[in-house]
């Protein structure tokens, strides 16, 4: 009977007529994906800040502009590109069985996940780490004044253990309660079902953004883990590795060399005095750029259409949002963050 | 009228005119006393009653209409128009809820589906349709016709499957996985009765697995492990997935529903259609199905309004349910916060098409009670 | 209905296979016995099959990916803390210790969910069938309302209701000054049992033994002579007294460990997470509409002549519905009822939602994503369920029969 009810679930829904996109796990992603004629990324389902739709339907994030790049590098068009919604759970099952072409999913980047899931981090985009919000008029000034606390997490993640581990190791007790949601643990702390919430710096900040008076909340400065976030593709095909890191790496270059999406056009135009300028535009030639298979405008397309990394950033996270961040570590490495692409050469 | 005329006796006998009810046993004040207040008990019950009526609805009043703001740009801006709800984030989001990411340009194509059900369902729900017979041929050609519009080709743009999502998603959810599962359902619930030992056991087993664990235990498996019992590299979409578990799901308590209406068959009607030397298909087909599954609609009409409600479960793996699209709405920095509006509009979504599934399936049991039975 | 006419003949059974000429392969098809035992190898053949495929194509997708299959895992030490602990837990635990305890709290929450749900279930049908209007409506909202919401709605709407609403620990709300009401859950006093306690507890016993005792007597009584004994009065003076009188003779053995403010929350008592009341109450909610219907329709289904029999005989309106209303719908109601328990335990799987730790919190939840193994924990799970509805569907299968022994 099971195998009856197997052909016929089957043989159904291929009836029904959805596409049965049956495709197998191939060396070249980037054919692929030329094949295919755009993109398929892996976000979150929801993260201010890092992947949103906004009134229009359309999803806007920092974490969605690190797709929209490497769709301008591939195909010169940031928009040729379609997005999966991934959970904690499914996000690397999808990635290892070619369900996307790469994940940009505010994803940490952990030993055991690049050598035992093997997966390749191409790049860190944002420099996170799990810290602890209150309300002000709690009085606490820091994390090691919690003992007995409870603590609305944010699960599916490392931040349990995080957590575990450091009111372990500074002999303290507390309650946690475990909420799948960002929505319903900003409900538990807002309500104060918890006296402190934790979640990565950012997912702070946005959460404290959007509470009626920002001020009656303070973000303790204690910060329990590393959380370098990134892009990450698949073991076994380097060169769509390349593409990626190097996608990122052209916006974080632009950034530092002072290319942006206004004056882009104009000084790709034109001969720089920064040679590696002239080289990340294609006024001169980069070496090695076809063994990627990218165009000799790939950069300035990315540059145009996106932005470089820090208008991206102003743009999703930065001062004028409502979520407000600083740059931080998330600064330059010239201005003493670290933010640091390699050379362009 | 065959009163016995003591009461006065210028009428002649059956003649007298009829005399108004005792006062206090008609009207508003006959109706009151006998539903309100026949006792001291029911009294105060009645007032028990007023009070927590008065108390819920001036309150939801309040915060429903009074205080609620309806135009918006963010729920900054809600805040401080006033302190109800803030429908603003519906009414800006409506076209999400309603049809997940489809293209504007395309969204024609789900309401010509969602219209087209009608006339499909009209002959299979009501047996007095006119030229029902003729409409039962699109019916059956509607589930093919459904999804070529939602999801294009031969000629249609295609729509990928991520764009669907919103109520939308979880009528495919609900279509799809009843009549998908409607023909595993009727196989499953015969094999149950079937003589034959190993088809009986081996669909016992599977209605009672299936029945007896956690849909979502079942929805974890096509997101993450499906792909682990296919060939290595096999990969197919996250919905289809999702759609062969849910009509998998259905199917174990269909399977119920009309091993109800199987049994609930007179043995009478087993009995003449052996004595007339009909095969088991012939018997089946023609004689017991027909009027089990007539009698387990009700019960059918019930698994699918609990299809219907769990396909709410789908967030929880990342598909954009109307549950699904809230949760990423209200990950707009804008409209951070707002949770109760976005729950209580999905849940008043949700009461209303139940409601009027439910009345449905009431009616048709109270036709079938008095009807041909 | 089949009808037999005198003096024909009734074939008994079906005519065998057709006398043939002479036996061809061909004509094992048309015999019923072979036909069906060929099916049925052909079935066991094709389900063996599909399996053994699955089987074949786990193994090597396991092999591309390096993964091995087994429950070691099990062995590992956790590493993380969980909220409701009805053992002792701590992150240093294994795995299989998580689970248990996530297990614990599935059945805890199932356990309260289907007591506050039939309750409330038969309240509401009985209100439902009320001769006063407003409540009979009332009921019915209440019904509707219920039945046409899904539950994952339902769970998030009163969660964010409880929290919403009490006060914070601070402002707890208190009755009597030893249980405190807050949105970080129910504080209510713990009994702590001293030595010579268990005199009481044996008092207890020997009440409850005494209480069924007389129970017996008081039907045996009417039974035999329609006299009607007060045995309601004396079984209650029985489990109260008792234990009062041993309790008082053996000297005060019961304290109460009544919950405190300290620091953040309250601290002492037993604590109910507010995870736990909003779940249960959600899930009872719901549930309740469902039994409500199943308690109307099994109480519409007894005889209009039994109730104005027992009308008739002067029976108050109470002992009507008890002795003799409910024993007869109860017939009807608790079949259905099965299936309600058996859902309700199903959907307090969706506890993650609001963050209630149990078994698919902890196995199929932080262990599934620490530790890979998608394939064992689920497996795991989906057998403990499994293991539950069939236990659920026995005890409920046995109290039917029990019930139906009632029928004459």
């Amino acid at each position: 009977m099971r195998i009856l009810s197997r052909a016929l679930s089957g043989g159904l829904a291929a009836a029904v007529g959805l596409a049965m996109a049956v495709s197998m796990a191939s060396a070249g992603t980037l054919d692929d994906v030329r094949q295919r004629g755009h993109l398929i990324c892996g976000i979150n389902t929801g993260l201010v800040g890092f992947a949103a739709p906004d009134d229009k339907g359309v999803w806007k994030g920092f974490d969605v502009d690190v797709c929209r790049a490497v769709a301008a590098a591939v195909f010169g068009d940031a928009n040729k590109l379609r997005y999966k919604n991934l959970t904690g759970k499914t996000r690397f099952t999808a990635l290892r069985s070619a369900e996307i072409d790469m994940l940009s999913r505010n994803t940490t980047w952990t030993f055991s996940r690049d050598v035992d899931l093997q997966l390749t981090f191409v790049g860190i985009n944002y420099y996170d780490g799990q810290g602890f919000m209150a309300p002000k008029k709690l009085g606490v000034k820091s994390a090691g004044e919690l003992a007995g606390a409870s603590v609305c997490i944010q699960t599916g993640t490392t931040t349990e253990l995080n957590l575990a581990d450091f009111f372990r190791a500074n002999n303290m007790k507390y309650e946690p309660v475990p909420i799948e949601t960002n929505a319903e643990a900003r409900t538990n702390y807002l309500a104060g079902r918890c006296d402190v919430y934790t979640t990565d710096r950012s997912g702070l900040a946005a959460t404290r953004a959007a509470t009626d008076n920002p001020d009656d909340h303070v973000v303790l400065p204690e910060i329990i883990s590393k959380e370098p976030l990134g892009p990450l593709v698949r073991h076994g095909d380097d060169q769509w590795a390349d593409i990626v890191r190097w996608s990122l790496n052209a916006m974080i270059a632009a950034e530092e060399m002072g290319v942006t999406s206004k004056n882009v056009k104009e000084m790709a135009s034109k001969e720089n005095k920064n040679k590696e300028v002239n080289r990340l535009l294609g006024v001169e030639e980069l070496q090695g750029r076809e063994r990627l298979g990218l165009s000799k405008d790939w950069a300035v397309n990315i540059i145009a259409q996106v932005g470089n990394y820090g208008e991206v950033f102003e743009k999703h996270l930065g001062k004028k949002t409502p979520i407000g961040l600083d740059r931080g570590l998330n600064a330059q490495w010239t201005d003493g963050g670290l933010i640091y692409a390699p050379p362009f050469r | 009228m065959s009163l016995p005329a003591t009461a006065s006796p210028t009428y002649p006998p059956g003649q007298h005119p009829d005399l108004p009810p005792p006062p206090g046993s008609a009207g508003v004040v006959g109706w009151l006393r006998a539903n309100l207040f026949s006792s001291v008990f029911n009294t105060a019950l009645t007032f028990v009653s007023v009070w927590l009526i008065y108390e819920f609805v001036t309150a939801a009043i309040d915060w429903f209409v009074l205080e609620a703001v309806w135009e918006a740009g963010s729920r900054v801006d809600c805040r401080k128009q006033g302190d109800g709800a803030c429908w603003a984030v519906i009414a800006t989001r409506v076209d999400q809820f309603v049809y997940g990411f489809y293209p504007a340009d395309q969204r024609w194509r789900p309401v010509l589906t969602f219209v087209l059900l009608f006339p499909a369902l009209a002959p299979v729900l009501f047996d007095r349709t006119p030229y029902r017979s003729q409409l039962l041929w699109f019916s059956l050609a509607y589930p093919a016709l459904g999804a070529w519009l939602i999801h294009g080709g031969l000629g249609l743009p295609v729509v990928d499957t991520d764009a669907y999502g919103g109520f939308l998603l979880t009528m495919i959810l609900g279509v799809t996985g009843i009549v998908a599962s409607l023909p595993l359902g009727i196989l499953l619930a015969l094999g149950r009765q079937s003589q034959l030992l190993v088809v009986r056991v081996l669909c016992v087993t599977f209605i009672e697995v299936v029945r007896g664990v956690p849909l979502i235990t079942l929805l974890f498996i096509a997101s993450t492990m499906l792909n682990y019992f296919l060939p290595p590299g096999t990969n197919f979409d996250l919905l289809i997935r999702v759609l062969i578990m849910v009509t998998l799901f259905a199917a174990a308590y269909l399977a119920e529903a009309v091993r109800g209406g199987l049994q609930a068959i007179s043995r009478g009607q087993y009995e003449a259609a052996d004595s007339l030397g009909l095969s088991y298909w012939k018997k089946t087909w023609l004689i017991t199905l027909p009027q089990a599954l007539k009698i387990a609609i009700p019960g059918m009409v019930n698994v699918f309004i609990g299809l219907y409600k769990d396909s709410t479960l789908v967030v929880i793996i990342g598909l954009l349910d109307p549950l699904g699209v809230a949760r990423a709405v209200l990950a707009d920095a804008k409209w951070n916060g707002l949770s109760n509006e976005t729950y209580l509009f999905i849940a008043l979504f949700f009461f209303m098409s139940c409601f009027a599934m439910s009345r449905y399936s009431l009616w048709l049991e109270g036709r079938l009670s008095v009807g041909d039975r | 209905m089949s009808y037999r006419l005198p003096g024909v003949v009734q074939p008994t059974d079906r005519p065998g296979p057709p006398p043939g000429p002479a036996f061809s392969l061909g004509s094992l098809w048309y015999d019923e016995a072979v036909r069906g035992v060929a099916i049925q190898i052909l079935v066991l053949l094709g389900v063996f099959a599909t399996v053994a495929w699955m089987i074949a194509n786990v193994v090597a997708n396991f092999a591309i990916l390096d993964k091995t299959f087994g429950f070691e895992f099990l062995w590992l030490p956790a590493n993380y803390d969980i909220n409701q602990t009805l053992i002792e837990y701590t992150n240093r635990d294994t795995h299989l210790r998580a689970a248990a305890v996530g297990l614990i709290n599935t059945g805890l929450v199932a356990f309260l969910g289907i007591i506050v749900a039939t309750v409330l279930g038969f309240l509401v049908g009985i209100f439902r069938l009320s001769e006063n209007w407003l409540v009979s409506r009332l009921a019915y909202c209440y019904v509707e309302f219920t039945r046409n919401t899904p539950v994952l709605l339902l769970i998030l709407l009163w969660h964010g209701i409880f929290i919403n609403t009490l006060p914070h620990p601070r402002q707890a709300m208190t009755i009597g000054g030893a249980t405190f009401l807050t949105n970080r859950g129910f504080y209510v006093p713990k009994p702590v049992f001293e030595s010579g306690f268990e005199w009481v507890t044996l008092a207890l016993a020997a009440a409850i033994v005494g209480a069924i005792l007389v129970h017996r007597h008081v039907r045996r009584v009417r039974e035999a002579t329609g006299r009607q004994l007060p045995g309601g009065w004396i079984s209650a003076a029985l489990i109260v007294g008792l234990p009062g009188l041993t309790y008082a003779a053996v000297g005060a053995s019961l304290s109460f460990d009544v919950p405190e403010l300290q620091g953040f929350n309250f601290e002492g008592g037993l604590y109910l997470t507010p995870e736990l009341v909003a779940l249960t109450w959600a899930l009872a909610f719901y549930t309740s509409g469902f039994i409500a219907e199943n308690v109307r329709a099994g109480i519409l289904a007894v005889d209009k002549g039994q109730i104005e029999a027992s009308q008739a005989l002067g029976l108050p309106r109470r002992r009507v519905l008890r002795l003799v209303i409910l024993p007869q719908s109860l017939r009807v109601i608790v079949p259905p009822l099965t299936s309600q328990y058996l859902d309700l335990t199903k959907n307090s799987s969706l506890a993650i939602a609001i963050g209630y730790v149990d078994l698919v919190g902890t196995l199929g939840g932080i262990t599934l994503n620490q530790t890979g193994r998608e394939i064992e924990c689920m497996m795991l799970v989906m057998l403990v369920y499994l293991a539950i509805s069939l236990g659920i569907s026995m005890f409920m299968n046995w109290y039917n029969r029990r019930v139906r022994l009632v029928e004459r």
